[in-house]
């Protein structure tokens, strides 16, 4: 069982599911991101599952429980890349995803939890700063 | 469920969650090769991981039956969710949305059934619980 890795990128934390999640490791993830938000004091966490092949009830319910966990800490998730025969499988199964915002790509997920300040990584990754200058 | 015979059966125990990953990924490349277009492949796998993980969890384990149909120009796949575990009594309740013995979200069987082409489920208590699904090609 693989543990599935956590990047840090300013307040930001991102996490690219790259593998075929066993509950496990869902279940391992959902830990260590609480874990590693309180340590870094993280304000968003950003999550590509455009690796992922289905979302069934079980993934569901981690993505929202980790949406959860993570705003009582203060901070926002992302979910971002999910696959067109992903989301029409999982509105088709009536998985509501409750309390997840989603966005198309990393670049609109970055965007939407938006650093206040123009110098942080991500703000300067986006070219923030150059858009307002 | 069909006339059509089977060309040949795989058989996939259930007893860990590895095994429900095992079962997601035969079934995937079993619906690759019979054509289903890949919003059904995706329907198909995911239907299957919450049969699978119902075998597991509320059936105590069991196993999955794969094989690849034929009917005329169509091609499809079939999976078996064969358990001994107890059984289910009140099977109009547990198909019912948002309906769970355990603390899952009680998607499993009423949202894998809207997923396929067919499905059916034979059960009860202290018999064990069997549910096939198919899908096919358009």
């Amino acid at each position: 069982m693989d543990a599935v890795p956590i990047l840090k990128l300013g307040s930001t934390l991102l996490v690219s599911i790259q593998v075929d999640l066993q509950d496990q490791t869902a279940l391992q993830l959902q830990e260590d991101l609480a874990e590693r938000i309180t340590q870094t004091g993280a304000r968003g966490v950003l999550i590509d599952i455009s690796g992922l092949e289905i979302v069934d009830s079980f993934i569901g319910r981690m993505l929202s429980s980790i949406a959860g966990i993570s705003r009582v800490l203060d901070a926002t998730t992302v979910v971002v890349g999910m696959r067109p025969a992903v989301a029409i499988t999982m509105v088709e199964l009536g998985l509501q995803l409750d309390g997840v915002k989603t966005a198309l790509d990393v670049e609109k997920g970055l965007r939407m939890l938006r650093p206040a300040d123009t110098t942080s990584p991500e703000a300067l990754l986006l070219g923030l700063d150059a858009d307002r200058a | 469920m069909t006339a059509v015979e089977p060309d040949a059966a795989q058989r996939l125990a259930i007893a860990t969650d590895g095994d429900v990953v095992r079962v997601r990924q035969a079934v995937r490349a079993l619906a690759q090769g019979a054509r289903l277009s890949l919003v059904d492949q995706t329907k198909l796998v995911t239907a299957a991981s919450e049969l699978a993980r119902n075998t597991l969890i509320y059936g105590g384990g069991g196993e999955a039956v794969l094989s690849e149909l034929t009917n005329g120009r169509r091609t499809g796949v079939r999976v078996e969710f064969r358990d001994d575990g107890p059984g289910i009594g009140d099977l109009d309740q547990a198909m019912t949305d948002g309906w769970t013995s355990g603390n899952g979200l009680g998607l499993g069987l009423s949202g894998a059934r809207r997923l396929v082409e067919q499905f059916e489920i034979d059960t009860a208590p202290g018999a064990g619980t069997r549910v096939t699904i198919a899908s096919w090609s358009r």
